[in-house]
């Protein structure tokens, strides 16, 4: 077997590699999202039954669920990428991270905000202090504290590398706060209203929500790709290639 | 024996300096010459393991010294810019807790004689606060009396802050240290007059330079 | 190792003897924010019982979390980290001298004191003990974690309003079962499983907290 046959992940592991490769993809990735949404608000918006008990409003849920799935999922990668970058010292990995956390923390605060604009019609009240949306809450501070860490630091290895450490202990602390949120909410049980009275799943709302998910999914993916070519070019622009790749496109 | 393959460092957007190699053996002194902001300080750090460098690698006895940090850690003393003493504690203090560090005892008698060696005994029950920048300096160089069976005595500018008697001195102290097998690595800007049988010089400008030629 | 430690913690202690100031200035700190919130919300007494498990752990974690800056930061400046980082001895090992030192002159003096501001808000007797129980189980966990904050944070440009940032998230569980055993136990419900829990923490935090402070120190030192 002669050399170029064997495929390698490495390959694609340098960033010189990778721009190009992130550069092809992050198109299709855009597209499959806004199809996939389209299809799922479409579900959730016309296909869907109105709910017997919270009308129309109920439908907000399209965006929040999948939007607090991805919020967490998210957190899940950045900190996968990060441990890969601490463990292997791998630059592109810490750049992954970096560009994760934006569209991590965009998708928590669409939490937020649905969650709010669902609280008003159905509780009457913009916010309730109920475990997810309080979760959620924490994990925005968590994407923030990420995110102003980075930006504190000036000397990029240590940025890459303090909020690596950061991230893990997040990702660690993440299912601690969950639990200890939830334990904390049903022991106050003064706050009546909670998310548990979302209405039981209809198989068209869940084929929705999960169209949906995937969407954000594929949201997530293109926007990372977009913002890492742009922290790649940053990083690298005193190397020889970014400059002739900045060239071709001038 | 300390050796450096091809080290590179880069801090921010800068490269200091780049495929510098060089071998200290037993008795040798490494002087480490270069114009402010020439990467001097940066080589040290590295040279200490504190700062990792951006390609290359240092071994010590033929080992990475980052795969066993705390054993090289053990035959190294590290002067650096900063005096390392708390201004609440007396020198005597610092020096019993930086020789604690070390894994070396730390009764008050070795401690005074090592501060009478620069002179600054009197001042041993005095808080650093009260101290001026040179006597502070002697305090801290007071270490490197107590450390002659650490091998490796590694200086950022030992000399700065010092007037003549205690320059002497410290040169006294480095060439003793040469002569019974130690080695020994100095950044300074004055001409000194160090007893060794072998003098290396590593001039990062002039290494710059010659890369850049190159 | 255990000699290594031994001496950190004795030289941090002796330092916080010559500068008891800054302890005391931070026990001031938790005692007034502690008597704002009867002025804030008013002095009925019925309702300041309610508060009050919330009211003096919030007070802790600010008052822990502003001694923070004192944790790493003067050794930065003065040198001494660097030879701490230089020791022949694990790192990890001088940051838990370290962390025990600041608990000993951060937390505890919160713990002595909790009792006389719970009276303060008509807490029963039980509550009380259990106040400085969770207090004492909760602050060094509080301690662990603001041990790699601080060390994140170390020499950063507004580094004290970040590690706040940092810090305060990860301080939620311990404030949700240590105000929420003092609750519990005013609301006789018992607070063994707040207690348990905490001491979870406690285990967790010991494990893995000085090696995140270690390996974020070495990444700030560079």
């Amino acid at each position: 077997m002669s050399k170029s046959d064997t495929f390698s992940w490495f390959h694609f592991s340098s960033p010189q590699t990778f721009y190009p490769l992130a550069g092809t993809l992050q198109p299709w990735f855009a597209a499959l999202a806004f199809l996939l949404c389209a299809v799922g608000l479409y579900i959730g918006f016309f296909v869907a039954p109105t709910d017997a008990q919270q009308g129309e409003s109920y439908r907000i849920i399209f965006i929040h669920v999948p939007a607090a799935w991805m919020s967490m999922f998210l957190y899940l990668v950045m900190g996968f990428w990060s441990g890969i970058g601490l463990v292997l010292n791998t630059r592109l990995s810490s750049m992954m991270a970096t560009a994760l956390a934006p569209t991590g923390a965009l998708f928590t605060f669409i939490a937020l905000w649905t969650g709010a604009l669902w609280g008003k019609p159905t509780w009457g009240t913009w916010w309730v202090w109920d475990a997810r949306l309080t979760s959620e809450l924490i994990l925005l501070f968590l994407y923030i504290g990420f995110m102003a860490l980075q930006a504190a630091i000036d000397d990029q290895r240590r940025a890459d590398k303090a909020g690596a450490v950061l991230a893990l202990v997040g990702v660690i602390n993440i299912p601690i706060i969950y639990f200890s949120v939830q334990w904390w909410s049903t022991l106050h049980q003064g706050a009546s209203v909670n998310m548990k009275s979302a209405p039981t799943m209809a198989t068209t709302m869940l084929v929705g929500m999960l169209i949906m998910a995937l969407g954000f999914w594929m949201y997530g993916i293109a926007a990372t790709l977009a913002r890492v070519r742009c922290v790649i070019l940053e990083r690298e622009r005193h190397t020889d290639w970014v400059a002739a790749e900045i060239g071709r496109q001038t | 024996m300390l050796e450096a393959r091809q080290l590179e460092c880069t801090r921010g957007d800068r490269r200091l300096f780049s495929q510098l190699s060089f071998r200290l053996s037993r008795g040798q002194l490494l002087r480490v010459a270069g114009a402010n902001g020439s990467g001097k300080t940066s080589l040290l750090r590295i040279m200490c393991g504190l700062l990792a460098p951006s390609a290359g690698e240092l071994r010590w006895q033929g080992r990475p010294i980052r795969a066993e940090r705390e054993e090289y850690s053990r035959n190294l003393a590290f002067v650096g810019h900063l005096n390392a003493l708390k201004d609440d504690l007396t020198a005597l203090e610092n020096l019993q807790f930086a020789a604690a560090l070390g894994g070396m005892p730390a009764d008050a008698g070795r401690m005074l004689a090592g501060l009478d060696r620069f002179g600054v005994a009197h001042c041993a029950e005095l808080p650093v606060k009260v101290l001026s920048q040179g006597q502070r300096r002697r305090a801290a160089l007071a270490r490197l009396a107590l450390s002659p069976a650490v091998p490796l005595w590694i200086l950022d500018e030992p000399f700065s802050a010092l007037d003549v008697g205690a320059v002497v001195e410290l040169e006294r102290l480095l060439a003793a240290h040469l002569a019974s097998g130690g080695m020994v690595v100095l950044t300074t800007h004055q001409e000194v007059q160090v007893v060794a049988h072998a003098v290396l010089r590593i001039d990062l400008d002039l290494h710059t330079a010659a890369l850049l030629a190159a | 190792m255990i000699r290594a430690l031994g001496w950190v913690l004795r030289r941090d202690l002796l330092l916080a003897f010559r500068r008891r100031g800054d302890v005391v200035n931070a026990l001031v700190f938790f005692v007034i924010v502690v008597s704002l919130f009867p002025l804030g919300v008013g002095p009925e007494a019925s309702q300041l019982r309610n508060m009050a498990p919330g009211v003096l752990w919030v007070a802790a974690l600010l008052a822990c979390m502003l001694s923070l800056a004192r944790l790493f930061a003067p050794d930065h400046q003065d040198g001494t980290l660097e030879q701490m980082l230089l020791a022949g001895e694990p790192l990890v090992v001088l940051v838990m001298g370290k962390v025990i030192a600041h608990w000993l002159m951060s937390g505890l003096p919160l713990v002595l004191i909790a009792p006389l501001l719970g009276l303060q808000f008509d807490l029963p007797g039980d509550a009380l003990v259990v106040l400085c129980v969770s207090l004492l189980i909760g602050t060094p966990v509080l301690s662990l974690i603001g041990a790699v904050g601080a060390a994140l944070t170390l020499g950063l440009r507004g580094s004290g309003v970040l590690v706040a940032l940092l810090v305060l998230p990860l301080f939620v569980p311990v404030l949700i079962f240590g105000a929420g055993s003092v609750g519990a136990t005013a609301a006789g419900t018992g607070a063994e499983a707040h207690l348990l829990l905490l001491g979870g923490f406690l285990a967790l935090a010991l494990v893995l907290a000085p090696w995140a402070s270690a390996a974020a120190l070495r990444i700030a030192m560079e």
